[in-house]
């Protein structure tokens, strides 16, 4: 008799847990995959294709599935590879391509001929103008991704670096210079 | 009248140095052979210029207009030739260049016409205008337009108006000559601050190494029959920090997330920017000069008015420096910073200039690993850790120097002065600052292009699927055209050969709409002929037997190479 009271508990109790996480996977259901959204969160949104993915989400969904290595965001550099491996705990590697330092788009608004080839081109829709009129660039919202350059068939885009100005200027690391020791007063000065 | 003083944490008195320059007069600075005006002088927009080279302009002639409302207008400091509108180098540590007005002036100094407003006449807002129009800001360093801060916070009756008179860094004395020599135009400098935010009672504070400062002051004050109240406060650095001195004088703690101190019933402002206040309103003078120390390793250290725009080396020669000086610092010793490039110009903002020497400022030590005996702490006036946040910039882990409050630091200097280990903290908490910033600004940046480029997927998405939806339209419409042309047909064919097909086929003739659809086919397929047949090529229609020949022959030749089908050229044969 005791022996079914206590497999009655325990089968009241595990309907009891099991109806409790049923509910609770249904009230708190994850839509998407957060992991995806903290790896897009690191990258720069260039939106460039560079990594090989047709844009910044799904090279971060493939990270998160672990189809691909996590060093092929140029724009992201060095640091970007860093924090995506403190994010996903994977080893660092060495970017698979060269750093450039941010970069701009700039037409040559005296050669373009109005093809709108660019404009269709430009991911982030930077790029103003209309068929057979002149296109210019969006500086700001410009992302430096390069795309518009191979559509262009006059070659009026090039890329520009964005120099350093008061606006974006930042205090560097302190370094200790290594000078040259002044020879005679150095002894001199140790002693006082 | 004795006020209850109080203390602030932390703190250090580095040798003050204040006696090499405060006993000479206020001498005026002769005119520079060329003034370099910066357009950005103040926190906020950057003023839009008015003039252009080869303009001639009046001294006080208006040639920044002030961008949105943080912002402050610019004037010519003399009358002159614009000679450029161009990028120059700033007073910066950065040594960048900014948008200048770069004037030659005609030695004559002729004052565009100007006078004092009727300032009974004026709401606060319009003085408010007035001050911004005539380029009035915080002269006590960085700069914040004026009057952005002579609006009170509704919610919250102003209770002290404080003018921050401490001058703590050692080496300056400008605000101690000014108000040693111009105390009453403060005074009344001061009035205008006080009838526009109505606050309880008004402190001027004044460190107690300033007594014929203080003595001056005070004059002035009873002799304008004002209940200001001047106080000597202890002599500490760094006691002229907005927030020690309100500390000071009122008690009061003002949090660290605390944005405007408006919002604690007090507003401070510097004893100079009381003066240039009062030089707009009482005088509409706008801003175009300032006190300026020439000091350090100098012969005649003393304190100048000079015009904003003059460049450094020209203004430090006044001082005569000594030859083995090598460097200008801008600023006090303590927060200051050795100018990238000698010529930049005085701006709004610059109330020192010492000649560095290597006699003056030893070389300091290298820098040594951190013992952690948390001597930057005990100093540091906002109770921060230094130690802390150095650890945390070092490793450019900024999110852990955010938690450790690294935005309250007022890179006041107080801890790499005291560091044994000669860390220069400061530098790495401005490292980690800029960093943030921009961190923060790449962020804002990369959001918006992955909007923006979702944007643009959207709309691919749905002008792929409106193009859909029209091709769709249009084959339905082309069906129902079909349909009807077929419909006809069969209403023909069952008008006319009512008789045939009865003899024709009697297996055909049973489903009408069969018949429609074939009907429609042939007549499609006459259309289609119709079509070629226009399109053709038509000059061979009469030849002569010798073309006809001709051609004939090409044609077999063709055969034989075997670059033409028959079958094609049996067509094209004209026979």
């Amino acid at each position: 008799m005791d022996i079914l009271l206590a497999i009655a508990i325990m089968a009241l109790g595990a309907v009891v847990l099991g109806a409790a996480l049923g509910f609770a996977s249904i009230k708190f259901k994850v839509e998407g995959d957060p992991l995806v959204e903290k790896i897009e969160a690191i990258l720069p949104q260039t939106q460039c294709g560079q990594c090989g993915y047709p844009g910044c989400k799904p090279y971060a969904e493939a990270i998160a599935k672990g189809e691909c290595d996590i060093n092929l965001c140029p724009p992201g550099g060095m640091e970007g590879v860093q924090r995506l491996a403190d994010l996903l705990g994977r080893e660092v590697k060495a970017l698979e391509a060269e750093e450039k330092p941010k970069q701009v788009a700039i037409i040559d608004e005296n050669t373009c001929i109005g093809c709108t080839l660019c404009i269709q081109a430009c991911p982030v829709d930077a790029i103003v103008g209309a068929a057979k009129q002149m296109h210019t660039i969006i500086a700001q919202q410009c992302t430096g991704c390069e795309l518009c350059l191979p559509p262009c068939p006059v070659e009026c885009i090039h890329m520009e670096v964005i120099p350093e100005t008061l606006d974006n200027w930042k205090w560097k690391f302190p370094v200790i210079e290594i000078k040259s020791a002044p020879h005679d007063s150095a002894p001199a000065k140790e002693a006082a | 009248m004795l006020n209850k003083l109080f203390k602030f944490y932390g703190g250090v008195k580095p040798p003050s140095n204040k006696t090499l320059s405060n006993a000479l007069p206020i001498v005026q600075a002769p005119l520079p052979s060329r003034l370099v005006v910066p357009l950005h002088q103040s926190i906020g927009g950057m003023p839009r210029p008015v003039v252009q080279a080869g303009e001639r302009v009046l001294k006080g002639q208006l040639i920044g207009q002030a961008d949105g409302w943080l912002s402050a207008a610019v004037h010519a400091p003399t009358s002159g030739t614009v000679l450029e509108v161009a990028m120059h180098v700033r007073p910066h540590v950065s040594g960048l260049d900014s948008l200048c007005v770069v004037i030659e002036p005609d030695g004559q100094d002729e004052w565009i016409a100007h006078g004092p407003p009727d300032i009974a006449t004026m709401s606060p807002a319009d003085i408010c205008n007035y001050l911004q129009q005539h380029g009035v800001v915080g002269l006590g360093g960085a700069g914040f337009p004026t009057h952005g801060k002579l609006t009170a916070t509704p919610a919250v009756p102003m209770a002290e108006l404080i003018i921050n008179a401490a001058e703590c860094e050692p080496y300056i004395t400008c605000d101690d000559l000014l108000m040693r020599e111009r105390a009453d135009d403060i005074v009344r400098g001061i009035a205008v601050f006080r009838d526009m935010l109505k606050p309880q009672s008004v402190i001027i504070g004044v460190e107690d190494n300033k007594p014929e400062a203080i003595a001056a002051m005070r004059a002035a004050v009873d002799a304008q029959n004002e209940a200001f109240s001047v106080v000597a406060v202890p002599t500490l650095y760094p006691a002229g920090g907005a927030k020690q001195l309100i500390r000071v004088l009122t008690g009061k703690e003002v949090p660290g997330s605390m944005r405007s101190t408006a919002d604690m019933g007090v507003q401070v402002f510097n004893v100079g920017t009381a003066y240039a206040a009062w030089r707009a309103i009482g005088h509409g003078e706008p801003l175009i000069s300032r006190i300026v120390t020439l000091t350090g390793n100098v012969r005649q250290a003393h304190n100048v008015e000079a015009l904003i725009g003059t460049p450094m080396n020209e203004l430090l020669q006044l001082a005569q420096p000594h030859p083995d000086t090598d460097g200008i610092i801008m600023g006090g010793p303590m927060m200051g910073f050795l100018v990238p490039n000698e010529s930049a110009p005085i701006v709004k903002t610059s109330n020192c200039l010492i000649a560095h020497s290597e006699r003056l400022f030893p070389p300091k030590a290298p820098e040594m690993p951190c013992i952690r005996c948390g001597a930057c702490a005990r100093a540091c006036p906002h109770e921060l850790q230094p130690f802390e946040l150095y650890w945390h910039a070092r490793a450019k882990d900024f999110g852990k120097t955010q938690q450790y409050n690294i935005f309250d630091c007022i890179e006041c200097g107080c801890c790499s002065f005291v560091c044994p280990s000669r860390i220069p903290l400061v530098q790495y908490f401005r490292f980690a600052k800029s960093e943030i910033w921009a961190r923060e600004r790449e962020k804002k940046a990369a959001d918006e292009a992955k909007t923006r480029f979702e944007f643009k997927q959207f709309r691919e998405e749905r002008e792929k699927a409106e193009k859909a939806e029209k091709l769709a339209k249009a084959a339905a419409a082309q069906a129902a055209k079909k349909a009807a042309e077929a419909a006809a047909a069969a209403a023909a064919a069952g008008d006319a050969p009512d008789a045939p097909p009865a003899d024709k086929a009697p297996d055909v003739a049973v489903d009408p709409a069969q018949a429609a659809k074939k009907a429609a086919i042939e007549a499609a397929m006459a259309r289609a002929k119709a079509q070629r047949e226009a399109a053709q090529v038509k000059n061979t229609d009469d030849l002569t037997p010798e073309q006809a020949k001709a051609m004939a022959d090409i044609e077999a030749r063709r055969q034989q190479a075997g670059i033409a089908e028959p079958a094609t050229t049996t067509e094209t044969k004209p026979e």
